[in-house]
């Protein structure tokens, strides 16, 4: 039998029912409580960074926008703001009403895919079905604009792809009615109902003092009462002429991560109704050239889970020399660490949960480098010794494996 | 605090019916602006091949079959539906349809080709 007072390890993941990416955490245990939590990214790295240098800047629209299936939008624009910098090209802004237009109703969906996924997390299921079945309304809004439900394929280098016809603006008005009348039912029962309070109230805290210290982004650090968001402090797209509110939340736990998000649909709505008031007349794109000038810029971005930043370098070719991404999820990991200390087992998926992890989105390459250490340079023909070594060392032998394989292929 | 808030919300849609529909009998709507499988016309291609340089995923191969003459290879399997290819096009050669079943079992189907008729007796060429 293990005894309670000692400490105990368990790992997590990476591939375990209770998490939807790879991504392994190590739990210190001592009986339920938890001690610490080793977080380790990397199950997911695509090399999409690499993969950008390779190809032309209109490709790698399309790859940027696969960074992340639910905040593509978020992505895409961000790169394509950097790239517009450096190019020194005028959106109309048509095209930027557009862009926010189709950015906030990214949000709205992605914040009640969130409150359904925190839902199930809980074991509250029937909140799930529910706000997944009304966030199909703003996902139909979404594909009726933009020709798809997911990856819009709305942007492109120097404005938007598509215009919105005035049936659309009646069409999304509409819906927007719809999904405000069912988001004030939702914050009625997250004010009132009895499991979302008890089973979120004080867990996953994160002080305001800790948000800073952290770097906590988005939703996270707001419901810890950091008035902290992109589209108000380095206005992007049409947002600089568009009035909201920014919401902050001083309760610092889950419960109020929640209400923000909640509070922050409503939010949505109001900047929906106003870019469709507002939109003005005009074309929707510039002609951008190939080959972008060289230079480089950094662009931010309101990503429905936090600040998103993307890094653009190009060397006056048709292709970025390099682009770099940081997803929001990686500013918000360190706080789930802290987040988790001394808390219970059984809290530990709605915490992460909580923060609306991407951990696919995240993964970047980090080489970590050992100043003692002098670095090794390996030829292929010495990293493939190598490596028949290692496997030989453990029970591996390549060469009957090699001879088995061409019998077979000769057979 | 009221347990059970959603009770009454559960019970009212539990009366309605259901909202899916049974696929391959009942069909929804597609989007006006739904990017399906592409259509070429090889009238209108002049072979600048600019589809071909702005593919994300290479998915479109233009050939010359004869003297002013074009084919398109298009590997469905390949191709991520983002149309690109139609903005690129000047002469709209290119257009997207809102066909979607593309399913197949054998992946060589996958790979479309959109020819043109070979008036003259030149040797096909690929560039």
């Amino acid at each position: 039998m293990h005894n309670p007072s000692e400490e105990f390890k368990i790992p997590i993941g990476p591939q375990h029912p209770a998490l939807k990416e790879p991504e392994s955490f190590s739990v210190a245990l001592r009986g339920e409580k938890i001690l610490g939590v080793d977080i380790r990214l990397g199950y997911n790295h695509r090399g999409i960074e690499k993969a950008c240098e390779e190809r032309t800047y209109i490709q790698d629209m399309y790859l940027i926008e696969r960074v992340c299936g639910i905040c593509s939008h978020s992505h895409s624009t961000c790169f394509i703001q950097a790239v517009e910098e450096i190019a020194g090209l005028a959106v109309p802004r048509r095209a930027l009403y557009i862009r926010t237009l189709v950015a906030e109703l990214e949000r709205i969906h992605s914040h009640l895919l969130w409150l359904g996924v925190a839902g199930h997390e809980i074991g509250f299921d029937t909140l799930l079905m529910y706000t997944w079945r009304d966030r199909e309304i703003v996902m139909d809004i979404l594909a009726e604009l933009t020709g798809n439900r997911v990856n819009y394929g709305i942007n492109t280098i120097g404005g938007v792809r598509r215009d919105i016809s005035s049936i659309q603006i009646q069409e999304t008005l509409k819906a927007m009615d719809l999904l405000e009348e069912r988001t004030k039912y939702y914050i009625e029962l997250g004010l009132e109902e009895t499991t979302i309070i008890k089973r979120l109230s004080g867990v996953g805290v994160l002080s305001y003092e800790d948000s800073l210290h952290f770097d906590a982004v988005g939703p996270t650090a707001r419901a810890s009462g950091v008035k902290r968001d992109v589209r108000k402090d380095d206005p992007y797209a049409s947002y600089g002429e568009i009035s909201f509110d920014v919401i902050t939340d001083t309760g610092a736990d889950v419960y109020a991560r929640t209400i923000v998000r909640l509070k922050e649909l409503m939010e949505s709505y109001k900047i929906v109704r106003q870019c469709l008031k507002n939109l003005p007349d005009g074309p929707i794109t510039v002609r951008a050239p190939r080959k972008i000038p060289a230079g480089e810029a950094l662009s931010r971005y309101e990503a429905p889970r936090g600040e998103d930043v993307h890094y653009v370098k190009s060397n006056g070719t048709d292709k970025p020399e390099r682009v770099k991404v940081r997803a929001p999820t990686l500013a918000n990991v360190q706080a789930v660490k802290h987040m988790l200390k001394d808390r219970f087992l059984a809290d530990m998926p709605i915490v992460i949960a909580a923060i609306d992890p991407c951990f696919s989105c995240t993964d970047r390459l980090v080489s970590l480098k050992d100043d003692d250490k002098k670095a090794d340079v390996m030829t292929w023909q010495a990293l493939h010794d190598y490596s028949i070594k290692w496997h030989s060392q453990r029970g591996v032998d390549f060469g009957k494996l090699n001879k088995k394989l061409q019998e077979r292929l000769s057979k | 605090m009221r347990p059970g808030k959603m009770l009454r919300e559960v019970l009212r849609t539990g009366l309605k019916k259901p909202v899916t529909v049974l696929y391959p009998k009942e069909k929804l709507d597609l989007p006006e602006h739904f990017r399906g499988k592409l259509k070429f016309n090889p009238e209108k291609c002049i072979g600048c091949k600019l589809c071909m340089k702005d593919c994300p995923t290479n998915a479109i191969v233009i050939n010359q079959v004869g003297e002013k003459q074009f084919e398109a290879a298009i590997d469905l399997g390949k191709c991520i539906y983002c149309a690109q290819c139609v903005d690129s096009c000047l002469k709209k050669a290119l257009e997207y349809t809102k066909e979607v079943e593309l399913a197949q079992l054998d992946a060589q189907k996958l790979k479309v080709v959109f020819g043109a008729e070979i008036k003259s007796d030149t040797k096909k060429t690929s560039l």
